[in-house]
């Protein structure tokens, strides 16, 4: 028969409870098998009832020593590990990563190159952005309609992505000082295609979903994020935008060209859901400004830089962070190179998944159960890139 | 006695394999995907496929729950969703059981469930199944009362609480169609509700927090597996169609349509519609569950208490304005703008500041 529950180790008493009911914490385990954590990712969260008074994240059910591989291969033998840290974006894995060597060797990128890195980097950010906002919305209950219709964008992106680099997800596309192949005119006329579409997507989608009332009333001044904490934690990206930080590493750095392309930053006010969600769905339409204006200015060259070797590629000594504006956030790379230079000493990502997820128990206190999975779901996180 | 009887477990078990097949079909087209399409042609073997997989699959009780409420629990989900089709007349010749407390037997017999629901959840010594059998009895609870009185008002109309009589008060007028309750200010209001609250009954989306898998998983039926889990959805689908078929008698006309009658002729085509209606209803659903995030439980209570409650009270004295005033387009104008006046100050009530569009600016 039942015991009840007062038996049960895991159920503490509340210390501060009073009233006329005695009442208990439910303390319930949220993955590491759960549909909406995302991967293999755990929050131990303590429940009042359905409201969460306290959440401790738990992270390393996927950690694949990246960083200790790295410092014991060939310089460019861990670009194609850099696919799988964030495997929905491999493409800007890769550039912060040529970047981060490209700066230690001091190699210059041709003109050419830098803006097929900028193409393939920002079809990779509606990609990514995209999926995002269909997970999400998988995670308020929409049965996955919004993510299916997310995902068949996302198939023609990732259709390009086959034909030019020869892989879907795993692209393994940048090399030092430009790009592993060139694209043809015939990708760049698919390209061109997808970006004249992908409005019309954005505008149904933002039909259906950015007015309905179920979906306002469970993302807005749900999970807020105040301005201050996003800059003491160094959350990046999307995330800081919606809080009203100002901060997008292709305007400071101005990395690649994106100096000379024009758009805009949106910023929120509020930082709640709503806003990570709405942000997201702004910054695709800047995206899609650039993609024109790539598409339309690239000019013709070496796709990659020729003084680059592709053997015995050493680095004098030094050390060096390169970071861009990844879908996520800002996605940096620590490279240490010492005596003999073919390999790095010292090897370490930024990666602004982990670090955006840090906050997770600020935004979730207080708010009930149904609403910690769509706050983590406007995180935006990919374990690859949280455990490394 | 015996004819409805066995038509009723035909029929109705196998409407209910069949609607799983035609949502997921129908989910699959609105996803932009096909849906299941491997056993058979169209997929139309896939009910049969799925039922004997469930019937095969290992049973799993969990070593620390309550065996016998466990065991207990689907069994009780299904019964009570079988009894309800007893009360829902199929045709002018077709009624299974003419009781003279049929709204009243349904009602009883349709909160049933919610114990089903609880059991399960409590005897799987599970925590996410726990959080779910909470939700499930403050939302089936909470969403009693807007359907009863959302039904009241009907049965105030009709002057009985047998569903038959229910049905023939909706007979004649023009082609049987236009003394639909539905047609009547009172009847719309009183069918939306109705239609809403038996979503929520039936943890339908946007009401199907009980169950929600983004959040708790499955809820309840989170440690069923086999043809136990089979049990809870084959009741939970059973009360989907049950209350489809009570609101089909209750508002949009029952089995009347053009043509319909006492005679077999009139009988078979009554049927025709009945169906029609019930497969209208089926498909709303669907549709709704395919496009519709879920909302949160508190805002499913708050919903049921400060919205629905309140309109279904004004619509009981709507049915009392139709009732006196007998100069029809009198009732008509009062009527429309009683509930009008209702719906809009209540939706302004209901409407927070918190919630609005937002306006975004760019980084300088």
């Amino acid at each position: 028969m039942i015991q009840p529950l007062t038996e049960e180790k895991q159920f503490t008493r509340t210390p501060g409870s009073e009233g006329l009911i005695e009442t208990q914490t439910l303390e319930v385990s949220i993955g590491p098998q759960h549909p909406s954590t995302h991967g293999v990712f755990r929050m131990d969260c303590v429940l009042d009832g359905e409201t969460v008074v306290a959440l401790k994240p738990v992270m390393g059910y996927l950690h694949r020593n990246h960083e200790q591989l790295a410092e014991r291969m060939a310089w460019l033998g861990s670009m194609p590990y850099t696919d799988r840290l964030d495997y929905l974006n491999s493409m800007s894995n890769n550039w912060a990563y040529a970047l981060a060597v490209e700066k230690l060797a001091g190699i210059k990128v041709p003109e050419h190159a830098e803006y097929l890195r900028v193409i393939m980097s920002e079809l990779t950010r509606i990609l990514n952005h995209s999926c995002v906002i269909g997970f999400m919305l998988q995670d308020l209950g929409a049965w996955g309609t919004p993510l299916l219709y997310a995902f068949r964008e996302r198939e023609r992106i990732l259709d390009l992505f086959e034909a030019v680099s020869g892989s879907r997800m795993m692209c393994n596309y940048m090399r030092f000082g430009g790009v592993r192949v060139d694209m043809t005119s015939k990708d760049l006329a698919v390209a061109k295609n997808i970006v004249s579409r992908f409005p019309r997507f954005l505008d149904e989608f933002e039909m259906l979903l950015t007015g309905n009332e179920v979906l306002l009333a469970r993302m807005q001044r749900i999970g807020i994020l105040p301005k201050e904490l996003a800059i003491n934690a160094s959350i990046s990206g999307p995330m800081a935008r919606a809080s009203g930080v100002e901060y997008d590493v292709r305007k400071i750095d101005e990395y690649g060209v994106y100096g000379r392309l024009d758009f805009r930053v949106p910023v929120g006010n509020v930082g709640d859901v709503y806003d990570r969600y709405y942000i997201r769905v702004l910054e695709m339409r800047e995206s899609i400004k650039i993609l024109q204006q790539a598409l339309h200015d690239i000019p013709a060259g070496p796709h990659v830089a020729p003084e680059v070797k592709l053997r015995n590629f050493k680095i004098p000594p030094g050390d060096g962070y390169g970071r861009i504006e990844a879908p996520k956030g800002e996605l940096g790379f620590y490279l240490v190179s010492d005596e003999g230079g073919k390999q790095p000493y010292r090897y370490h990502v930024r990666p602004p998944s982990f670090i955006n997820l840090t906050t997770l128990e600020d935004m979730c206190l207080g708010h009930k159960v149904a609403d910690v999975v769509i706050i983590l779901g406007s995180i935006d996180i990919v374990l690859g890139e949280v455990d490394r | 006695m015996a004819i409805p009887i066995l038509f009723v477990l035909s029929v109705f078990l196998g409407i209910f394999a069949y609607t799983t097949l035609v949502e997921r079909k129908a989910l699959g087209r609105i996803q932009n995907r096909f849906g299941p399409n491997r056993v058979g042609r169209w997929g139309i073997l896939q009910p049969i496929a799925d039922g004997l997989k469930l019937l095969i699959k290992e049973d799993i009780v969990p070593r620390r729950a309550d065996q016998f409420v466990h065991f207990l629990a689907p069994v009780i989900a299904v019964i009570p969703s079988i009894l309800l089709f007893s009360v829902v007349p199929v045709g002018t010749r077709l009624v299974p059981v003419d009781l003279n407390i049929g709204i009243l037997f349904a009602f009883a017999v349709s909160t049933v469930s919610v114990l089903a629901l609880f059991m399960g959840g409590w005897a799987s010594r599970n925590k996410f199944s726990l959080l779910g059998a909470m939700r499930a009895v403050a939302q089936v609870v909470s969403y009693e009362v807007p359907m009863v009185l959302a039904a009241v008002a009907v049965v105030m109309a009709v002057g009985s609480l047998s569903t038959l009589r229910i049905a023939r008060a909706q007979s004649g007028g023009i082609l049987n169609v236009t003394n639909w309750f539905v047609f009547r200010p009172w009847g719309f209001v009183g069918f939306v509700l109705f239609t809403i609250g038996a979503m929520a009954e039936s943890a339908r989306t946007p009401f199907d927090i009980p169950e929600a898998e983004s959040e708790i998983i499955a809820g309840y039926h989170t440690e069923y597996s086999g043809f136990k889990f089979a049990l809870f959805q084959m009741g939970e689908y059973l009360a989907s169609i049950a209350m489809a078929g009570i609101t089909v008698t209750m508002f949009l006309g029952g089995y009347n349509g053009p043509g319909s009658g006492p005679g077999w002729v009139g009988g078979l085509i009554s049927m025709f519609w009945f169906f029609i209606k019930l497969a209208f209803m089926i498909v709303l659903n669907i549709w709704i569950r395919g496009t519709w995030p879920r909302v949160r439980v508190d805002q499913l209570l708050g919903f049921a208490w400060k919205v629905l409650l309140p309109m279904s009270i004004a619509n009981i004295v709507a049915v009392g304005m139709w009732h006196y005033l007998t100069f029809r387009p009198l009732a008509w104008v009062a009527t429309t703008l009683w509930l009008v006046l209702w719906f809009v100050t209540l939706s302004k009530l209901a409407a927070t500041e918190n919630v609005a569009p937002r306006t975004y600016r760019y980084a300088s």
